[in-house]
């Protein structure tokens, strides 16, 4: 309890009660079992354990010890724990608000503190996979709930009244018949000694009782800070002598420094230090890609020096990877057959019997998350302790792998999460903090702070995958489908962690290919291999983009095939409402969560479907050079249908007047911040679809700041977009991911709206100026 | 030793005379509310006002600004059009991560005091310079506009 108060800066032990037997609150340590394999948990189960889901499936599942989370100082005001990265998503007031509406908090004397990296403490930490509200909404319900019962205990006790006659409202606790109250300050210390209650006898509130759970009116609690420049990031980080750190890496992976010459660079002004890195042997796992650092006063002059440095590389085995070549290597194979991953009916008879016979493939470059916040961490070591100052998604993971870098125990380890610049999945991967605490380690302990500049930051990211998608169907002579055959060829996550993975993971192939929610009675998934020669990472919905681009595509290809409305065709393939057993269309993942709570529901399908499609007028009449195109995505177990509404001029530039996005992912927090985040996902998608490519030649990144990695700004971003939240009340419903789910189906509703604009049919991303009419 | 006037203070900076703006704000004088994004002109992040004008730190040297009016992010609670910028902003809630939102309000601000009542294309025009990866545009013209109204009703 000590230690959180400190690390957290928490302002009061009042709440602390020591003698409470963790191990009932705890998720123990034997529960896990579970290492972190392929960066994607789960995997190695004892052969009699029960397969988990969800939080209980994560490294060190979830905490719901009030005392964990929750501090009462005796002026009232109420600490409350946030113990997931933020990075734009909001978490750092959602969660809080799930704690402070179960305790009857007043929202204006709540602070919120972050957590320090430790799972064991605070359950899973790793903010990635849309699921910081799906998996501990719950547990933070039972958190506030948990404090309020023992709040009104107290009072119960102090006026000697059954627990039945007091009720906690906003800050107080009140006893009606006499008309007494208490505030929560003058409580915390009596409700401190006594012990948590049971899980079981919690009491949570109806959902008409709540105060801020549904109703997204709170403002985000860094938004002050934010727009007033005092907002803190990974890279605002200042120490005492804080040294300042650029790194020199190998252009290729794999690569390592044959050798270098420092002499000019230490004759920079404010340049100190030249320090080698040591590259690791592949596979590239979250380890330090190696390099030669130049540590100066400021970052300025470590900048400079590091453009003094003469180093001969040895490129390794990639040398040789071009991303032109390549694509012809995975047309080559997505036209021969594959590994099948998924199959039922007979394809190849029904392709041969079939009316019409249409196949296309679908080419989706590499991409670089780009954070606005590249990578950045500072780390000092004093007195055999490491603390570490870091924007990162993975908490736990840093402190695990720093440990394991400095040869320290990982309780002498302090990671402080800072806020971070936008994440997308970069920031999963420590390795940035790593070089940190390898610097600091050789100067000593003293304070050394790596910053990214954006030239790294593209040229190091861990890539999104590149993909070729290749889908073939038989028609029927209505038009009907009656064969789907889908090759999906793309480097897998998996190579960055084994070197001989070549064949896509379950995670990667539950995105949107083997789950494909169709009404198709032959159908076929075919995964041929594919080598990586860079290190793939997580993207912000990662294999749900090449996905839905191409299937969504491609039945929009179908549909003009049957001369069929394209929404009309979209729903006939979906076929009826009912709920699919993810295991029986052959994706044994299911986002790691419980086939049986989060079946595949295509009636939520056709309903966002519907919402979409009436929001944004589907079939109306639009100006000349406009078009609509609808897509629709399953991900992250939320359901998303968007309507884009395109302009393209005579010169062929594309313009975005108004998109509609209708979302279910069931029960709503903070229906704002899901707002935002779907605006920000299709600005993403937009951007993606029209300008993301990062491409290699000679083994090394071609792109290397934002004039060559362009991405969407003001004026070509949509002037409108209409997010349209399905009712989400119910909160027994299980809830959806919301982060990530707004992204995939943006760049396929795009390119159908091109098509219904000029009839020209993208298959190939970016558009960039495909459209470009000379 | 330069020396500058940031946000009315003369601050005295023992750099080199190369060293631009943002490296001298960031790692000199502590002011991290000025962000790092490419370091080459092309995000916005590192947007400041020198003699009330939208300039990009990072592509500034020190050397160029000796007698200039140099305003960063944290001078804007203090500044009659940044406040009613940063109250749009919040009521409108545009951040997510927040991290190009400095560059974005010092923009913003720029242009509201150029212009009080920016057109579509005029916001187009100030505001592509930002980059915004999380994707607030539509919520920052937004602001913008309610901020331009504010002003207008401002006695
Ligand atoms: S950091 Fe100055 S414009 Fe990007
Ligand atoms: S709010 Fe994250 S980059 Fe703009």
């Amino acid at each position: 309890m000590k230690a959180l108060v400190e690390n957290s800066g928490a302002d009061s032990d009042s709440f602390s009660i020591i003698n409470v037997s963790r191990r009932r609150f705890l998720k123990s340590l034997a529960l896990g079992g579970f290492v972190l394999a392929g960066g994607f948990p789960p995997v190695a189960l004892a052969e009699d354990e029960p397969k988990k889901y969800g939080a209980d499936a994560m490294p060190h599942g979830w905490v719901d010890n009030p005392l964990v989370f929750v501090a009462i100082a005796e002026d009232g005001s109420v600490s409350i724990v946030c113990h997931r990265s933020e990075m734009g998503q909001g978490i750092r007031t959602s969660l809080p608000l799930v704690v402070a509406d179960e305790l009857e908090a007043n929202w204006l004397h709540v602070k919120v503190v972050q957590a320090p990296g430790d799972e064991v403490r605070f359950g899973n930490q790793d903010t990635d996979g849309s699921r910081s509200m799906r998996h501990f909404f719950m547990p933070m319900r039972r958190v506030g709930a948990a404090a309020r019962l023992m709040l009104e205990t107290a009072a119960a006790a102090q006026w000697r009244v059954p627990l039945t006659e007091v009720r906690a409202e906003l800050h107080h606790v009140l006893h009606p018949a006499s008309g007494k109250r208490l505030s929560y300050g003058e409580l915390a210390k009596a409700a401190a000694k006594l012990p948590v209650p049971d899980r079981e006898s919690l009491k949570l509130k109806q959902p008409e009782d709540f105060r801020y759970i549904g109703k997204g009116e709170q403002l985000s609690v860094d938004g002050r800070d934010i727009v007033s420049g005092r907002a803190q990031y990974g890279i605002d980080t200042r120490l005492p002598d804080m040294l300042h750190a650029v790194v020199a890496r190998p252009p290729v992976m794999g690569g390592k420094v044959l050798h270098y010459d420092a002499a000019e660079a230490l004759k920079v002004p404010d340049v100190i230090k030249v320090v080698e890195i040591k590259s690791s042997p592949l596979p590239a796992d979250f380890n330090p890609l190696g390099g030669v650092a130049v540590i100066a006063k400021h970052t300025w002059a470590a900048i400079q020096g590091r453009k003094a440095l003469k180093i001969d590389w040895d490129n390794g085995p990639h040398a040789a990877y071009d991303s032109a070549a390549y694509r012809t290597e995975m047309e080559a194979a997505a036209r021969q057959p594959g590994k099948v991953v998924r199959n039922q009916g007979d394809v190849d008879a029904a392709l041969n019997s079939a009316a019409q016979r249409l196949a296309a493939e679908y080419y989706a470059p590499h991409l670089a998350q780009a954070p606005m916040e590249p990578p950045a961490a500072a780390v000092r070591i004093v007195n055999g302790h490491c603390e570490v100052w870091a924007c990162t998604q993975a908490p736990q993971l840093t402190r695990e792998r720093v440990a394991k870098w400095l040869d320290l125990p990982e309780d002498k380890v302090t990671v402080n999460v800072t806020l971070l610049g936008g994440g997308f999945g970069r920031k999963s991967k420590p390795d940035y903090v790593i070089e940190a605490a390898l610097l600091s380690q050789a100067m000593h302990g003293q304070a050394v702070k790596v910053t990214w500049t954006r030239e790294d930051d593209l040229r190091h990211a861990y890539f999104h995958t590149v993909s070729l998608e290749r889908l073939e169907a038989g028609l029927d002579s209505r038009g009907n489908p009656l064969a789907w055959l889908h090759r999906t060829v793309a480097p897998s996550i998996g190579a960055t962690f084994a070197p001989d993975s070549k064949h896509q993971i379950p995670p990667e192939l539950g995105m949107g290919v083997v789950n494909v929610p169709f009404a198709i009675a032959n159908l076929r998934v075919e995964n041929p291999a594919a080598e990586a020669h860079t290190r793939i990472g997580w993207f912000r919905s990662v294999s749900n983009i090449p996905r839905a681009f191409a299937i969504q595509s491609f039945v929009a290809e179908l549909a003009s095939a049957a001369g069929r409305d394209h929404k009309d065709y979209l729903l006939d393939l979906i076929g009826p409402a009912r709920r699919i057993d993810p295991r029986e269309i052959s994706d044994s993942w299911n986002q790691g969560e419980s086939p049986e709570i989060y079946p595949v529901d295509t009636g939520r399908l056709r309903r966002v479907i519907e919402a979409a499609t009436d929001a944004a007028g589907w079939g109306r009449d639009v100006p000349k050079g406009h078009g609509l195109g609808l897509a629709a995505h399953y991900s992250f177990v939320t359901y998303v249908a968007v309507v884009a509404e395109v302009a393209v001029d005579e010169e062929g530039k594309l313009g975005i007047p108004r998109v509609d996005i209708a979302v279910d992912c069931g029960p709503q927090v903070n229906p704002e911040r899901i707002r935002s985040q779907l605006e920000g996902a299709c600005i993403m998608g937009v951007s993606l679809a029209s300008l993301g490519e990062i491409g290699f030649k000679d083994g090394a990144v071609l792109q290397d700041n934002f004039h060559a990695y362009q991405l969407t700004r003001i004026d070509d971003a949509p002037r409108e977009i209409r997010v349209h939240l399905l009712p989400g009340s119910d909160y027994d419903k299980p809830l959806g991911g919301i982060g990530e789910p707004g992204l995939p189906p943006i760049a396929p509703a795009l390119c159908n709206a091109i098509f219904a604009a000029t009839g020209r049919r993208i298959r190939q991303l970016p558009i960039k100026d495909q459209l470009r009419k000379d | 030793m330069i020396t500058l006037s940031i946000n009315g203070v003369q601050r005295s900076i023992d750099l080199p005379p190369d060293t631009p703006l943002l490296w001298a704000l960031r790692d000199g004088l502590g002011l991290t509310g000025t962000k790092y994004g490419c370091g080459i002109a092309l995000c916005g992040a590192c947007t400041v006002h020198v003699d009330g004008q939208a300039t990009l730190a990072c592509v500034t040297p020190i050397s160029e600004l000796a007698g200039k009016n140099i305003q960063t992010i944290e001078a804007m609670a203090e500044d009659a059009t940044g406040q009613k910028v940063q109250a749009a902003w919040l009521s409108l809630g545009v951040p997510q991560c927040g991290y190009c939102q400095p560059g974005q309000v010092m923009a913003a601000t720029a242009l509201l005091k150029h212009n009080a009542q920016p057109a579509d294309a005029d916001i187009d025009k100030a505001m592509s310079r930002n980059i915004c990866r999380c994707g607030t545009y539509t919520r920052i013209r937004a602001a913008i506009k309610q901020a331009a109204g504010e002003l207008e009703n401002a006695p």
